[in-house]
C-alpha cells in the first residue's frame, strides 16, 4: 500500500504541472466566479484551445481523434493537477465528457470530421438535451417527438434543465420517433444545431437565484436524417452510452468542506462546542471516505480493472454532506447567518451560497433515490421495482 | 498510487476465509453462547494458534511469522466476519502490540514468543466504572511494584494469562504488566451484552507488577496502544458489517411479503444501499488506517480515529438494520442477527466509545491545522 506515483506517472504529473503553471494561476477562492458570463466563456474557450494544442485535452482519446492516446490514470492525474489551478473548464464538461464521445461512438465519418476537432479546440460548445418536464428520472418517458418528412425529421416539444444551452452551438437530442412501442424502444438520438430556426432557449430562474440552466423549446425544427446517431428506435442504447461516459469525477468536493467549517468555527470561537466537534468528526470521516474510495477506484483503474459504482456513492455522500455542513455553518452564525451579502457575511458567504446550491446537487445527474435504487439493483442484485408501464406502448400510457 | 492490499495479502485473505468458514461456523460461536461455563471456543482457538496468526505481526526474532501489520488487518477482517469466539484481539491487537511498542528487550523476549505460540494469552485492563477512563478517575494503584485495585470489565480477562493494567502511580498513571497466575490476583466472570466473548472482573491485592514503558507515562502510552488497536478493531468491525449486509441481502431476496420478495420494496432497498455506502466509507477509512499503521506514518492518530469512527457507525447501522430486515425472525435467539448486534456493541465501546474517538479525531485535526 502506498500513495506514490509510478516513475512513468510521476513523469507525466511533472509534465502536466509544468504545462499548467506556464498557462494558469494557482487556485484562489472566488477567482473563477469573478468576471461576467461572457468573459468566463471566452476564457474557457481559450483555455480549452491551449490545452488541446499542448496535447492535454481528452487524454484517453485516440490520437486520430485529437486526443493523447494516454491512459485513464494519466487522465486522473491531469484532473488532479488541473484542479489545483484556476482552470475554467465548466462549459466543456458535458460536451467533451458526454456528448462528443457519443458522436464518436455512433456518428458517421463526416460527423467525426465536422464536429470532433472543433469541440476539442474549444471552438464549439455542446449540451445534452434529455430531461423534459414530464421525464427526468424516468427519462425514457419523454414526449418531444420527431416525425419523418422526406430526408428530414421535424421536431416538436420541450426540454428542460439543459445546462449551458444558452451558449451551446450543438446538442445531442433524445426524442420519440415511435409512440406505438414500449417507451424505451421508440426513442432516437440526433445531433441538433442549437442556433437554427425554431430552437428557443429560455433561461430558468433557479431556486439559487442564478440562471445556468434552460428550457429549450422546439417548434418545427428540421434535422436532416444524416444527423441521426444510431438507428431509429435505438435511442435508449445511445443514451446509455452518453450516461456511461459521465466523466470520472476527479475534482474535490463541490463546495466548503470540513476544513472550511473548522476554520470558520475557530475564527468564530465556537470550535470548543462539544456538539459541533462530534459533527465535525463525522464530516471528516465522510469526506475521507469519499476521497479514499476514489483512491481505491484509481488503483483499480491503474491495474486495468473496471471500477464499480463508486461515483454513485460519491454523489450520495457529497451532496448531502455539503447541505449539512452549510446548514450547520449558518446555524452557528445564528441570526447573522441569513446574510448573503459578501461584504457582510463571514467566509465570503460561501456557506450561504452552497446552501442554496446543495438541493440541486441532490437532484442533478440522478437523484439520491435513483442512485440508491441503482446500488440496490445493480450492486446488491435486489429485484427491480415493479414497472407498470413495462409491456405497454408509450401511447397506451399517455 | 496503490491503495489496496497486495496479491499475497489477498491470497492470505482468501485462505483465511476458507479456513474460518470451515473451522469457525456459527455453530462454534453458539457453543460459547449457550454454555455459561465456556469463556471461548477452545477447539477454534487451538486451530487459530496452529495457523500462527497470533504471530502474524510479531517479528521472527520474537517467534512470530514476521509478516506485518497489513497481514494482521486482513486476518482481523476475516475474524470479524465469523464472530470468532476467541481472545485473539486482546492478545494480538492489544497485548502484543503494546509490547512491541513499549516493552523492554527482556519483556519482548520473554512474552512475545509465547503470545505467538498461544501459551501466553494477553489482555488489557483499563475500565473501572461507567464513563471514559482517565488518570483522574481510576482507583487502582501501583505501589513499589505491587498493584491493588479492581478492573471491570476486562475483555477475555478470565482466560488471559497476563494483563496490561492502567494504574495510578504517584501523581500520574502508569501501565504495568501483570502475570495473572499469582496469589494477589482474583477474578470472576462478569455477564455482558456479548456472551460469545468472555469478560471478567479482576481484583488485585498486592499483586506483583512490572512497568511497561516509563513510570508516569501511562496515559500517552495507552493512547498509542489504542491507536494501533483501533485500526485492527476497525477491520474486525468491517468484517462484521459486511456479513450483516450479506445476510440482509440474502434474506431480502428470499423472504416474500405482499406477493413479492421484500428486497423489491424501496424501504428495504434503500436501507441496504445505505448499509453499502456506510460499509464502503468504513472500508476506505480502514485501509487508510492500515496504511498509516504499517508505515508508521505521523497521520496514525487521525487515521486510526477516522477508521474507528467509520467502522463503529457502519457495524452499528448494519447490525441493527439486519435485524430489522429479518422482521420477527430477526428477534429470535436462533437466528444469528443478534449475535452481530452484540458483537458490534462490544467492538464499539472496547478501547473507547465512538464519542471518545470523535473527540480524539477533532483534537488531532486541530493540532494539525493550527
Ligand atoms: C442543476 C441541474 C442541472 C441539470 N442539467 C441537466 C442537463 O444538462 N441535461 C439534462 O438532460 N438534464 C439535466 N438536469 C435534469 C436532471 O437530470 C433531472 O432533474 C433529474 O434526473 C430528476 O428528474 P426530475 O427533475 O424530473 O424529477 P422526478 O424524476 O420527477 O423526481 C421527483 C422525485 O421523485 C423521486 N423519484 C422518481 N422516480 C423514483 C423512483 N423510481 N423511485 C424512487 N423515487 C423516485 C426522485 O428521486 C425525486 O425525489 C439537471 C437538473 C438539475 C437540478
Ligand atoms: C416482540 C414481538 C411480539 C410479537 N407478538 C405478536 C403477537 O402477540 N401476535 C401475533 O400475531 N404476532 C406477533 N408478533 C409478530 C409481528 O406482528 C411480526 O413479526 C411483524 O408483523 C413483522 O412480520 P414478519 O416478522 O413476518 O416480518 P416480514 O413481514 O417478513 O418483514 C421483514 C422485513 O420486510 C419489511 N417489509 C415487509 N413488507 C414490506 C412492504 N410492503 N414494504 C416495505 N417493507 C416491507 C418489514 O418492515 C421488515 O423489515 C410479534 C413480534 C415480535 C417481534
Amino acid at each position: 500500500m502506498d500513495f506514490n506515483d509510478t516513475p512513468e506517472e510521476a513523469e507525466f504529473r511533472a509534465e502536466a504541472r509544468a504545462f499548467l503553471s506556464q498557462h494558469l494561476k494557482p487556485k484562489t477562492p472566488g477567482a473563477l466566479r469573478s468576471g461576467g458570463r461572457e468573459d468566463f466563456l471566452a476564457r474557457a474557450k481559450a483555455w480549452q484551445k491551449t490545452k488541446a494544442q499542448g496535447g492535454f485535452a481528452q487524454i484517453t482519446w485516440p490520437k486520430e481523434m485529437g486526443g493523447r492516446g494516454g491512459t485513464v490514470m494519466q487522465q486522473v492525474i491531469w484532473g488532479q493537477e488541473e484542479a489545483k489551478f484556476d482552470a475554467p473548464t465548466g462549459p466543456f464538461a458535458i460536451g467533451l465528457g458526454m456528448c462528443v464521445p457519443t458522436v464518436i461512438a455512433f456518428g458517421s465519418d463526416e460527423h467525426k470530421k465536422r464536429y470532433v476537432e472543433k469541440a476539442l479546440m474549444g471552438e464549439e460548445v455542446w449540451c445534452q438535451l434529455f430531461s423534459e418536464p414530464a421525464a427526468g428520472s424516468d427519462v425514457a418517458g419523454l414526449k418531444t417527438k420527431a416525425v419523418k418528412d422526406g430526408d428530414e425529421w421535424v421536431i416538436n416539444g420541450q426540454k428542460v434543465w439543459t445546462s449551458g444551452a444558452h451558449y451551446s452551438d450543438y446538442g445531442i437530442l433524445l426524442v420519440r420517433t415511435d409512440p406505438n412501442v414500449p417507451k424505451h424502444k421508440g426513442l432516437t438520438m440526433f445531433i441538433v444545431d442549437m442556433k437554427q430556426q425554431g430552437v428557443d432557449v429560455r433561461p430558468i430562474h433557479q431556486a439559487s437565484g442564478g440562471s445556468e440552466f434552460n428550457e429549450v423549446y422546439f417548434t418545427d425544427v428540421r434535422i436532416p436524417d444524416s444527423d441521426r446517431l444510431g438507428d431509429p428506435g435505438m435511442g435508449w442504447k445511445v443514451a446509455l452510452v452518453t450516461l456511461m461516459n459521465e466523466r470520472l469525477a476527479v475534482g474535490g468536493s463541490p463546495g466548503p468542506d470540513w476544513k472550511e467549517i473548522m476554520d470558520y468555527a475557530r475564527s468564530a470561537g465556537t470550535l470548543s462546542n462539544q456538539a459541533f466537534r462530534a459533527k465535525l468528526a463525522d464530516w471528516y470521516v465522510a469526506a475521507q471516505g469519499y476521497k479514499l474510495t476514489k483512491f481505491r477506484t484509481q488503483t483499480a483503474l491503474s491495474r486495468g480493472e473496471t471500477p464499480g459504482p463508486e461515483n454513485a456513492i460519491g454523489k450520495i455522500i457529497n451532496a448531502n454532506h455539503l447541505q449539512d455542513i452549510c446548514n450547520s455553518a449558518i446555524e452557528m452564525q445564528d441570526h447573522y447567518g441569513l446574510i448573503v451579502d459578501k461584504d457582510e457575511a463571514p467566509s465570503d458567504a460561501i456557506f450561504q451560497e452552497s446552501f442554496m446550491w446543495a438541493p440541486g446537487l441532490r437532484i442533478a445527474g440522478g437523484t439520491d433515490e435513483i442512485l440508491k435504487n441503482i446500488i440496490a439493483e445493480r450492486v446488491l442484485g435486489l429485484p427491480q421495482d415493479v414497472r407498470v408501464d413495462k409491456d405497454k406502448t408509450f401511447a397506451e400510457m399517455n | 498510487m496503490n491503495f489496496d492490499f497486495s496479491d499475497d495479502q489477498k491470497f492470505l485473505r482468501d485462505e483465511a476465509r476458507k479456513f474460518l468458514e470451515a473451522q469457525c461456523t456459527m455453530a462454534h460461536v453458539r457453543e460459547v453462547l449457550d454454555d455459561d461455563s465456556k469463556s471461548h471456543n477452545e477447539g477454534v482457538w487451538q486451530k487459530i494458534v496452529d495457523m500462527g496468526w497470533l504471530g502474524a505481526a510479531i517479528p521472527e526474532e520474537y517467534g512470530g511469522l514476521g509478516l506485518g501489520m497489513l497481514e494482521l488487518c486482513v486476518i482481523a477482517e476475516e475474524l470479524g466476519r465469523t464472530l470468532a469466539p476467541v481472545p485473539f484481539g486482546s492478545s494480538a491487537y492489544f497485548f502484543a502490540e503494546a509490547l512491541k511498542l513499549a516493552g523492554s528487550e527482556e519483556q519482548k523476549q520473554a512474552l512475545l514468543p509465547k503470545v505467538a505460540d498461544g501459551s501466553v494469552i494477553g489482555c488489557i485492563a483499563v475500565s473501572e466504572g461507567p464513563g471514559e477512563t482517565s488518570a483522574g478517575n481510576i482507583a487502582t494503584r501501583l505501589n513499589g511494584g505491587t498493584l491493588s485495585g479492581k478492573k471491570i470489565p476486562v475483555t477475555d480477562g478470565d482466560i488471559a494469562t497476563h494483563a496490561i493494567v492502567l494504574a495510578k502511580d504517584g501523581s500520574g498513571a502508569s501501565l504495568v504488566i501483570v502475570d495473572l497466575d499469582q496469589s494477589g490476583v482474583s477474578r470472576k466472570p462478569v455477564k455482558t451484552l456479548e456472551p460469545t466473548r468472555s469478560h471478567a472482573v479482576i481484583s488485585f491485592d498486592g499483586a506483583a507488577a512490572e512497568l511497561l514503558g516509563e513510570a508516569g507515562n501511562g496515559m500517552p502510552l495507552l493512547d498509542q496502544i489504542n491507536d494501533r488497536a483501533a485500526v485492527l478493531l476497525a477491520f474486525e468491525q468491517l468484517g462484521g458489517a459486511s456479513r450483516c449486509l450479506e445476510m440482509a441481502n440474502a434474506y431480502a431476496k428470499e423472504r416474500q411479503a405482499f406477493g413479492r420478495a421484500i428486497g423489491g420494496y424501496q424501504a428495504i432497498k434503500h436501507k441496504l444501499a445505505d448499509m453499502y455506502v456506510k460499509n464502503e466509507v468504513a472500508r476506505s477509512n480502514a485501509y487508510y488506517g492500515a496504511w498509516a499503521l504499517s508505515s508508521n506514518a505521523s497521520e496514525l492518530p487521525e487515521a486510526a480515529a477516522a477508521a474507528r469512527v467509520a467502522a463503529s457507525e457502519a457495524f452499528w447501522y448494519a447490525s441493527k438494520e439486519n435485524i430489522q430486515t429479518h422482521g420477527g425472525m430477526g428477534f429470535t435467539w436462533e437466528v444469528d442477527c443478534h449475535l452481530f448486534y452484540r458483537r458490534a456493541k462490544l467492538l464499539a465501546v472496547q478501547a473507547g466509545s465512538p464519542a471518545v474517538w470523535k473527540e480524539k479525531l477533532v483534537s488531532a485535526l486541530e493540532a494539525k491545522n493550527d
